[in-house]
């Protein structure tokens, strides 16, 4: 890209882009001072938002990241589209404000195909209408829901009970095959094991299965309603538990936001240890992944020892952090309970224990052909698409991606102990279970590096409640980047609380892996996503 | 394959020695805060106005927990210049609903179920996988995930019951021949947990089916599941209620 240079400080971007803007655009695109701390600005008229946000995406370098529409007192509902760029570590928000009877906007989606999904949920929950995107309809809110009630809206009360439309309503599906013969054959919302609620409508001529259309937000709980007008406390509470197998890593992308507004300084120790709990969530979160993954494919024994190594490190979560999943541990400011030192040595051996038990299984399941083959180019997601889509974690890093939140715009103590990037090419099934393997081994390898140089002193300060204002709190969560998105008002209560999770970004993608396959590949497929419903519809 | 076979047999029996006798490892629960006498009414005030979620409140000069509705936030047991709270480190906290009624003792040592997620966190969801592993080896018990409702006795649910879980967990529910028990696991499906009641999810499982027995906890780790399990078998007691609860309420211990 010519006229920005990549890998400019950040200073010197922000002034080579309003001379652009100026020059290039002729004034369309107006530099705005930072709503969102940290953040460069532009705003522009709804007409031109396609123009722009193609222009950033696909000459710039910019990556689209998520779409925060706000609907605040005094005026219509403004979209914020964030942007991220990797290789100088900055940001970018693009700022539409609409009239307050303005109901829509031309959708980004044909050209920044990442936006897809943000769109469709905008438009469910705000009752937007995004112009040119290729499929809107029913996606969050389902068959009956009321017409027209959007509960994003400031004037929707989110205690009052709704009145739901006939029950029974059909439901059909938009089916995309159209051979002779050819059915979609729903599996879910309920599963017969402890499967997540999801459907998936299968589209087969027979034997295989051409297509699958997922359908989700079956576990919607309004979260980032139920956030609004409460307090950092109580929002932080349903920040660890909308997914509570990420619950660490959410609950720090909430406090980061919440101290970036309030200009809180964490701690040092602080900030070393919510590199180690985080290790340790991904850590037993990929042990969790692999014993799925084992167990897709009927490989009792393995399935088993995955799952033994999973619960002991649920016993080593509980021991040395009182809770098995974290909940309580991190709060705005730091930590809200310190590691023991005689926990210590105990913490080092159990970390050690089981990576060398992952490490002896790895070497078992690479030798076992019946296995390799059941998910070698088994749902494979090209690197090309995966950049389209903009997918993140473990799923991305098996395509060829090596985008990680950790590495690129460091936060707790990943400035120092900086972690290995582990990526892969084939972006099949196996691809994606070599890198939980080495991810997992990275883990392991961070909380050692913690506990070897871990500061002592404070691990929380008292941030000072005056400010407001917004801020993005990112973090590499186990399945992903995630985005949370805080305003804050005077009052220090919430006023807008937007989660971008891993599992939403990525399950947008999961079509890609899931056509012509064998009916019996479905499981398999699905568990080397890995993905989380619960951190999806939230 | 073979080394599979030799992997297996060499890892030998890691099954937990509950419920014949007592799990003694560590990290198996989060225990939970339990009634605790305190010395004045005010700190009763204070120590209860620290729970977020309305689970502990204040009688006199003690606090009572009600478990269904603890979320495991330690903000209870974590600010200094509060007494402390008497912390309960198991994990029996399973206990009867007032619609329970004891299945016949054909069942006690074969018990079929099915589980529904209604919009849990996944940590409820992990804990409950967990209790199928061979730490916990539930079939070691006589208890078995069955993959339809048809041959379900007992049907698990986690979650708050969101919006689009009601009919969902309705129409599994009519398709379970009676005579059929609703265990609802985890601070959510008890009581709404930190989402419900709102717009988008019920304030837990009884307000859409029957529950008979519950299991608190945020999540219930695996022991407390396989307790609500045995309870439901008729294989142990429910968790006691402390003489500082009965003085509260007026009901017996
Ligand atoms: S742990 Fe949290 S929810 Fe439970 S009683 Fe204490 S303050 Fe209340
Ligand atoms: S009770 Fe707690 S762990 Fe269980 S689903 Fe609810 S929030 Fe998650």
């Amino acid at each position: 890209m010519p006229d920005l240079p990549d890998g400019a400080d950040n200073l010197a971007r922000a002034v080579a882009l309003r001379e652009v803007c100026k020059t290039r655009w002729g004034g369309r695109f107006v530099p705005a001072p930072a709503t969102t701390s940290g953040h460069e600005r532009l705003r522009c008229h709804s007409s031109e938002v396609c123009d722009l946000c193609a222009w950033l995406v696909q000459d710039v370098g910019y990556i689209f990241a998520t779409l925060v529409a706000e609907e605040r007192m005094e005026d219509g509902v403004t979209l914020t589209y964030v942007f991220q760029q990797d290789s100088s570590g900055s940001w970018l928000d693009v700022d539409v404000l609409l009239d307050p009877h303005e109901r829509s906007v031309p959708s980004i989606s044909p050209l920044v195909h990442a936006a897809d999904w943000h769109e469709r949920e905008v438009e469910d929950l705000f009752g937007l209408h995004f112009e040119g995107h290729p499929r809107l309809g029913e996606f969050v809110l389902h068959e009956d829901w009321p017409e027209g009630v959007n509960p994003m809206r400031r004037d929707f009360d989110p205690a009052r009970a709704l009145e739901h439309r006939d029950e029974q309503a059909a439901w059909a599906a938009p089916t995309i095959v159209t051979a002779p013969g050819a059915f979609a054959m729903p599996v879910g919302p309920v599963f017969s094991d402890f499967a997540e609620s999801a459907q998936f409508l299968l589209e087969t001529v027979g034997e295989d299965v051409i297509h699958t259309i997922p359908r989700f937000f079956y576990k919607y709980r309004g979260i980032e309603k139920i956030a609004e007008g409460q307090s950092t406390g109580r929002v932080l509470l349903i920040a660890e538990r909308f997914s509570g197998t990420a619950a660490f890593a959410h609950g720090l992308g909430f406090c980061q936001a919440v101290e970036a507004i309030l200009h809180c300084e964490v701690p040092r120790r602080a900030r070393a240890l919510r590199t180690l709990f985080a290790e340790l969530e991904r850590l037993r979160h990929h042990a969790a992944a692999i014993t799925a993954i084992c167990g897709s494919t009927a490989l009792a024994v393995a399935n088993s020892q995955a799952a033994l190594i999973e619960e002991e490190l649920l016993r080593l979560s509980g021991t040395v952090t009182g809770h098995r999943y974290l909940f309580g541990l991190v709060v705005p400011g730091g930590l809200a309970r310190d590691l023991a030192d005689e926990h210590r040595p105990l913490l080092q051996a159990a970390i050690g224990d089981a990576a060398g038990k992952l490490n002896a299984l790895y070497d078992m399941l690479c030798v076992s052909s019946s296995f390799l083959d059941r998910l070698e180019e088994v749902g494979v997601v090209t690197a090309e698409k995966a950049m389209e889509y903009g997918l993140v974690g473990p799923v991305a890093r098996a395509s060829g991606s090596n985008r990680d939140m950790r590495a690129r715009f460091p936060y707790a103590g990943y400035d120092t102990a900086k972690p290995m990037i582990p990526t892969e090419h084939e972006g099949d099934g196996y691809a994606r279970l070599r890198v939980l393997f080495r991810e997992a081994e990275q883990s392991a390898a961070l909380i050692h590096a913690v506990l070897e140089a871990l500061p002592d002193g404070a691990i929380a300060t008292e941030p000072d409640r005056t400010r407001a204002g917004a801020a993005l709190g990112t973090v590499e969560a186990p399945l992903g980047a995630a985005f949370h998105w805080v305003r804050l008002g005077e009052s220090g209560l919430v006023e807008r609380y937007r989660v971008t999770p891993p599992s939403f970004t990525n399950w947008h993608g999961f079509h890609l892996a899931a056509e012509n396959f064998a009916f019996q590949d479905f499981p398999i497929i699905l568990a080397s996503f890995g993905l989380s419903n619960a951190e999806c519809d939230r | 394959m073979a080394g599979w076979v030799i992997k297996g047999a060499r890892t030998g029996i890691r099954s937990s020695a509950y419920p014949a006798g007592p799990e003694t490892a560590i990290g198996v629960s989060p225990g939970m805060p339990g009634d605790t006498a305190v010395d004045s009414p005010s700190d009763a005030e204070g120590l209860a106005s620290l729970c977020p979620t309305g689970a502990m409140t204040a009688h006199d000069v003690s606090v009572v927990v009600d478990r269904g509705r603890c979320v495991h936030c330690f903000r209870c047991a974590q600010d200094a210049r509060m007494p402390a709270v008497a912390w309960d480190p198991g994990f029996e906290w399973a206990t009867y609903t007032d619609a329970y009624q004891a299945l016949h003792a054909a069942f006690s040592r074969s018990l079929h179920i099915r589980f529904v997620d209604a919009g849990a966190c996944g940590a409820c969801m992990s804990e409950a996988r967990q209790v199928n592993n061979p730490y916990y080896n539930m079939h070691r018990l006589g208890f078995f995930i069955t993959p339809t409702p048809r041959n379900a006795d007992i049907l698990l649910v986690a979650g708050p019951v969101s919006d689009a879980m009601r009919d969902p967990l309705r129409k599994t529910y009519a398709a379970m021949p009676p005579p059929k028990r609703v265990v609802a696991i985890g601070a959510c499906a008890i009581s709404g947990g930190v989402f419900g009641p709102s717009y988008a999810s019920a304030a837990g499982v009884k307000d859409i089916i029957p529950v008979d027995v519950i299991v608190p906890g945020c999540p219930p780790p695996p022991l407390a599941i396989l307790h609500g399990l045995l309870l439901v078998a008729g294989r142990k007691p429910p968790a006691p209620r402390s003489s500082l609860a009965a003085r509260a309420d007026g009901r017996p211990e």
